[in-house]
């Protein structure tokens, strides 16, 4: 393990910040449960829980959560100048905390996905999910992480691509679909496991290839920021 | 043996010039880089460290530029003024990582080394997070030493250290300097910097006002008018005795007391006590009216 990944993990998990990731699993594994115990169609709480809960709230939630936390709170805090002096070109200290994000939101959001895709319809829809949500775990890890790097609030400018790009223009003009995480997930998930459960909007080519872009344009961009990375000083 | 130099460098931020029209050249020994709070030291500083770009200028260090260029940082160490540190690792944990992320070749070793630098064996195993300030300063020194490195920035390196912390800083910063490393750490108290260096770079209102050995610029300090406010239980007889005094160039008496204007400051300080011993003249107040770094500074830019 590097050392950018382990000072990386060890701040991730050292803060009481990373408590604010559990409930939201629990929520989406108690519900997919429940529903299941009390003998529900699947049809009826499949889309809302799954799509609605676990990958329209859970995945971006808990990404940005982390995505931000992993560059963001050292630049809050101003720890991140430790790692900035030290001779390391800057893809190595990106990359690496992507790789945590990523890591981190992917096996966080996986693991009740899949309990609930097993619930819901069977282990394929379960595996499903789970690969699309480590997918999307990238693409928006690599969005967050980006975003700590050009704007004093990330976690604001994320919240409102979440909730008013995705979640609110998203059932309203069609064509912001295109730009949004959350539906190539729902289509790459749909295109491992087709089941009547999970409504696509945006072909399968189209996922793959933006959900590819936006990880790798995300990082680059993130790369080139750290280059530049001002330090303000207190008094200036 | 390394170079800074700083060729014309001015910073801006929208109309605000923080930085205007610096240029120097910091060879191997220590530097002090004096000024007022505000005065544009700690945006020079983040200039000479490569986290800040020029607005103007160049600052390079043996010809290579700092501003995106992270190889620099293999000849320069940064002690910045934020005490920002992972408070969740213990101090060996903190500077081992420090040694590991720059490569060196025995990371341990090097970490033990540094941290016996600044003297922090004994604590080496606690979690940053329980230091106090000093303790907690002298482990981010110990990682920006841990790669031994040919030029060190420190900015306000002795905020919140005791007497005998701040002590052994400066004994530390003298031995590298005197090894031929090129040291410069920025501070607003004279005394620190006199203690510390020879060579002295004074930011004002983020322009150099002065730069060049200490004690000659410590003379064009001291040898200016000094004025005091003086009050004593006969202030009419001590302004008769005072005018008499050489190293008294003026006197004005009104209701509160006396206003002394004194060309010397040391025979001055050593004269009133004399002078009111022997005619009997108790003195309640002596205060230097002027005496403010501040005072001092807008003296020198003028001059």
């Amino acid at each position: 393990m590097s050392t950018v990944t382990w000072i990386t993990a060890r701040g991730l998990f050292g803060r009481r910040r990373f408590l604010l990731l559990l409930p939201l699993p629990l929520v989406l594994l108690g519900l997919a449960v429940l529903c299941r115990s009390l003998g529900v169609d699947p049809g009826e709480w499949g889309p809302p829980v799954l799509v609605g809960l676990g990958l329209a709230v859970v995945l971006p939630v808990v990404a940005l959560i982390i995505g931000t936390g992993v560059l963001g709170a050292e630049i809050d805090d101003g720890t991140v100048v430790h790692i900035l002096t030290k001779p390391l070109p800057r893809w190595q200290i990106v990359l690496p905390k992507l790789a945590v994000a990523a890591g981190v939101t992917a096996v966080t959001v996986a693991v009740p996905l899949y309990v609930a895709g097993v619930l819901a319809d069977s282990v394929r829809l379960g595996l499903a999910l789970a690969v699309a949500a480590a997918l999307g775990a990238l693409a928006y890890s690599a969005l967050f992480l980006a975003l700590s790097l050009v704007t004093r609030r990330p976690v604001l400018l994320g919240l409102v691509y979440v909730l008013i790009w995705e979640g609110l223009l998203g059932n309203f003009v069609s064509g912001t679909k295109v730009l949004s995480i959350q539906q190539y997930v729902i289509a790459l998930a749909d295109r491992i496991a087709p089941t009547g459960l999970l409504e696509t909007s945006v072909s399968v080519p189209v996922a793959s290839v933006m959900t590819a872009l936006v990880s790798v344009g995300f990082t680059v961009l993130a790369i080139d920021r750290l280059r530049s990375f001002s330090v303000a000083g207190e008094t200036s | 043996m390394s170079t800074l130099s700083l060729t014309g460098v001015s910073r801006w931020y929208g109309n605000v010039v923080a930085v205007n029209d610096i240029s120097m050249a910091l060879g191997p020994g220590v530097t002090g880089l004096l000024g007022p709070n505000g005065a544009g030291k700690t945006t020079l500083l983040h200039m000479m460290a490569g986290f800040l770009a020029p607005s103007r200028g160049t600052v390079t260090l043996d010809d290579d530029p700092t501003w995106r260029n992270p190889d620099v940082y293999r000849r320069l160490g940064l002690v910045s003024e934020r005490e920002a540190v992972q408070g969740f690792l213990t101090a060996y944990e903190f500077v081992l990582a420090s040694a590991k992320l720059h490569r060196l070749p025995d990371p341990a070793a090097a970490a033990r080394r540094a941290i016996d630098l600044v003297e922090l064996e004994s604590a080496q195993d606690r979690r940053i997070g329980t230091y106090s300030k000093g303790m907690r300063q002298r482990a981010r020194v110990a990682a920006a030493l841990v790669h031994d490195p040919q030029v060190l920035l420190l900015d306000e390196p002795f905020n919140g250290m005791d007497p005998r912390q701040r002590l052994h800083m400066m004994q530390l910063l003298h031995t590298l300097g005197d090894a031929g490393r090129t040291i410069l750490f920025s501070s607003h108290i004279l005394e620190e910097v006199e203690q510390v260096s020879g060579t002295v770079q004074v930011m004002v209102a983020g322009r150099l006002a002065a730069s060049g050995d200490f004690r000659t610029i410590r003379r064009l300090m001291t040898n200016r008018p000094h004025v005091f406010a003086v009050r004593s239980t006969d202030d009419r007889a001590l302004a008769v005795a005072l005018i008499a005094e050489p190293s008294v160039s003026g006197v004005e008496l009104d209701p509160t007391g006396l206003t002394v204007r004194a060309g010397d400051y040391g025979a001055f300080t050593r004269a009133l006590p004399r002078i009111a011993l022997n005619k009997g003249i108790r003195v309640r107040q002596l205060v230097p009216s002027d005496e403010s770094l501040e005072s001092v500074f807008s003296y020198l830019v003028e001059a």
